[in-house]
């Protein structure tokens, strides 16, 4: 009776709630099918359609695939460089939503009812929403993203402003000095508020409708203020469909990019050539990350995906930690300051939507985040909404919001401070200019960077697990959410299901690393950010009423 | 010889597990005993009701029902889970040492393939707990 994984007996009523009258039942749309021995329980058409589609655009990307790479290729980024300014003004919507939302008195509402009590405990919870959201891209990016900014040679630096390294030379040290900060803030612009406000309004909508409304916990769900009872035709389907097809693209795409950066990385740490080409060696991993996702799902979300989150941030913590330690402590520490300083005065400039001339920078590096942080708002925004039951508002986008933002900035400060002071140092010497600048070989950025620190062997395979680590983190609580989405919303569907789920990605990323046509899908899962962009600022208003009609 | 007969049902597949019920219902008058309708429920909102605590209420109103309708005493408990397709076996073994009961009665399956892979839930508490269970088939 101590724990606090929900083996309690039900509390009394969980306090007042402004339940949403609908003679929509969950699962009535449901189909329970008997594939062999297995009996399954799936909406249709949503399961059907969306695993049609997938097998559909994995088959023709891989008969076509020289006519669908660039078609996907142009299309994505037709719609960064058209449509730039909305998903800026978009991204700035959500964060000011949020904002609002945590000062306003909506912040007192709270999600579960007025007296429910939190599912799981600040860490837990913080753990698997992080490694959900975000992880994999902090290995990839932490040390890439503020090194290119500090000296590319290809004219998208933050704000068009003077690089610290030009052709090779570094500037002199007042523009060094003010390089380092644009290329701190600009990265931490794309990993700050914005992005977690994208993902806390969709969460925060989902856990609303679904807690507080008792609407079944599918995306669908936040537009009943909008669309009415015809959500649970259509409109609902496609929303559902394309939450779906975003969500398993976006996992899968990555999964088989993230396979062969694996595979470069263990290349790299323990001198093999080849391994970054080698097929072989990325598919064994597409099965290991598979497999332990596998098993995280069959041991349940308390069992599996939680440890696994904890698991992972601790050994992110270690490696941060060591950075630190071993890194220059406290100018670390000063920088720190200094880079938040600079994400916030540069944040009026760095977000404006109109009357820029960084076009590489804000079309071809934020928008492209904004389109992908978006393109994943559903699979993450709905997993955290499942975990966040008995927060209240506040709670909620503190926690979603703003800690995130102090630990993405305090990562990006160590990765890639550490990796500027290096190129600072040892100018065109440096492993960091050589896998970033001289030959863009990004996957070995942040090894490159570690080669240059003590114990490089043990922090680099420390790298090598946190990366596996947080694909599985994000491949496990995909496949939940996925399964929930095309089972209704249904969070007790029979498990063959989920291990479905689970190896149908792993096989979508198998089968489109070896035929090709990765990168294209990658680009079709991230191109769903337009439309999602439209559906989150409906949202955004969705959330706004059903809070209002909320007791406080 | 038996005092609290606990009985694992779920509201949403009633039609599978009257037979249980009733085996339930006539070893609780033989016996003297109370009936404990247990029911492990999902946190979001189910077929069955919007939160959990209208489940508990819809379970107790079962319950009182069944007493009823058997002439027995009869209690209603729920818990909810955050993954209860997983956590179901876990959670009806908590629920035996919560309320006490030294029988389990419960509708079972015939055994098919898919048992190789996840054991059938009264095969888990027979295992797990030294409660006396009982299939019904």
């Amino acid at each position: 009776m101590s724990d606090s994984n929900g083996t309690e007996p039900i509390p009394e009523p969980e306090g007042a709630a402004n339940v949403i009258e609908t003679d929509y039942e969950v699962g009535q749309d449901n189909i329970t099918p008997k594939i062999g021995p297995f009996g399954l329980d799936i909406h249709n058409p949503v399961f059907v359609v969306s695993g049609l589609v997938v097998v559909a655009f994995v088959i023709v990307t891989l008969a076509f695939q020289n006519q669908i790479g660039p078609m996907f290729g142009d299309l994505r980024t037709f719609l960064t460089s058209s449509f730039d300014w909305f998903f800026l003004i978009a991204g700035n919507i959500f964060v000011l939503v949020c904002l609002a939302l945590l000062v306003s008195p909506l912040g007192k509402v709270r999600i579960g009812g007025a007296d429910a009590t939190p599912d799981y405990s600040y860490v837990g919870w913080f753990a698997m929403l992080f490694a959900a959201g975000m992880g994999i891209g902090l290995m990839f990016f932490g040390v890439l993203e503020p090194a290119y900014y500090f000296a590319t040679p290809w004219g998208d630096q933050p704000l068009g402003r003077d690089l610290g390294i030009v052709d090779g030379e570094l500037a002199d040290a007042a523009t060094v000095e003010a390089a380092r900060l644009t290329a701190m803030a600009g990265t931490i612009y794309h990993w700050g508020l914005h992005p977690w406000a994208i993902y806390a309004v969709v969460a925060l909508a989902l856990a609303l409708f679904t807690y507080n409304k008792g609407l079944p916990l599918t995306v669908r769900s936040i537009f009943y203020p909008i669309f009415g009872e015809r959500i649970w035709g259509w409109p609902g389907h496609v929303i559902d469909i394309l939450a779906v097809f975003a969500t398993l693209f976006g996992l899968a795409t990555s999964l088989g990019l993230g396979a062969q950066q694996a595979a470069a990385g263990i290349g790299f740490v323990f001198g093999i050539d080849g391994l970054s080409d080698s097929m072989t060696v990325a598919v064994v991993l597409i099965a290991i990350i598979t497999s332990m996702a596998l098993i995280s799902v069959l041991r349940g979300l308390d069992g599996g995906v939680k440890r696994l989150s904890e698991l992972n941030m601790i050994l992110a913590i270690v490696l941060l930690l060591f950075m630190i330690l071993v890194g220059p402590t406290m100018t670390l520490v000063s920088q720190f300051f200094g880079n938040v300083g600079a994400y916030f005065s540069e944040m009026v400039a760095l977000s404006n939507p109109v009357g820029r001339d960084d076009d590489g920078f804000r079309q071809g590096w934020t928008a492209f985040y904004w389109a992908w942080w978006i393109s994943w708002s559903p699979f993450v925004g709905m997993f955290i909404a499942r975990v966040s039951r008995g927060r209240t508002v506040r709670e909620f986008i503190t926690c979603v919001l703003l800690i995130p933002t102090i630990v993405s900035a305090i990562w990006m400060t160590t990765f890639g401070g550490i990796a500027i002071d290096q190129m600072i140092d040892r100018v065109t010497e440096s492993a960091v200019y050589g896998y970033v600048i001289e030959d863009y070989v990004p996957e070995l950025s942040l090894f490159g960077m570690l080669s240059e620190l003590p114990l490089a062997s043990i922090t680099s395979v420390i790298g090598i697990v946190l990366v596996i680590v947080f694909f599985v983190t994000s491949s496990d609580s995909g496949s939940l959410v996925i399964d929930t989405i095309t089972a209704g919303g249904k969070i007790d569907a029979p498990v063959s299901q989920r291990v479905f789920w689970v190896v149908f990605e792993g096989l979508v990323a198998a089968a489109l690393l070896l035929g090709g046509g990765l990168a294209a899908l990658q680009a079709a899962s991230v191109s769903t950010g337009l439309p999602f962009a439209i559906v989150l600022l409906l949202a955004c208003y969705a959330l706004i009423r059903g809070l209002i009609s909320e007791p406080r | 010889m038996y005092r609290s007969i606990m009985v694992p049902v779920d509201l949403a597949h009633l039609p599978q597990i009257a037979g249980a019920i009733d085996v339930a219902g006539d070893l609780a008058r033989h016996y003297g005993a109370t009936l404990i309708f247990v029911s492990i429920t999902a946190e979001t909102p189910t077929s069955i009701a919007h939160t959990p605590s209208e489940f508990q209420e819809k379970l107790s109103a079962f319950a009182e029902e069944q007493a009823a309708r058997m002439g027995i005493s009869a209690a209603a408990k729920s818990y909810a889970s955050t993954d209860p397709s997983i956590d179901i076996d876990e959670k009806l073994v908590h629920a035996i040492h919560d309320t006490g009961a030294d029988l389990v009665v419960m509708a079972s399956h015939k055994p098919g393939l898919v048992d190789y892979f996840w054991a059938a839930h009264g095969a888990h508490l027979a295992a797990h707990t030294d409660t006396s269970v009982f299939l019904v088939r």
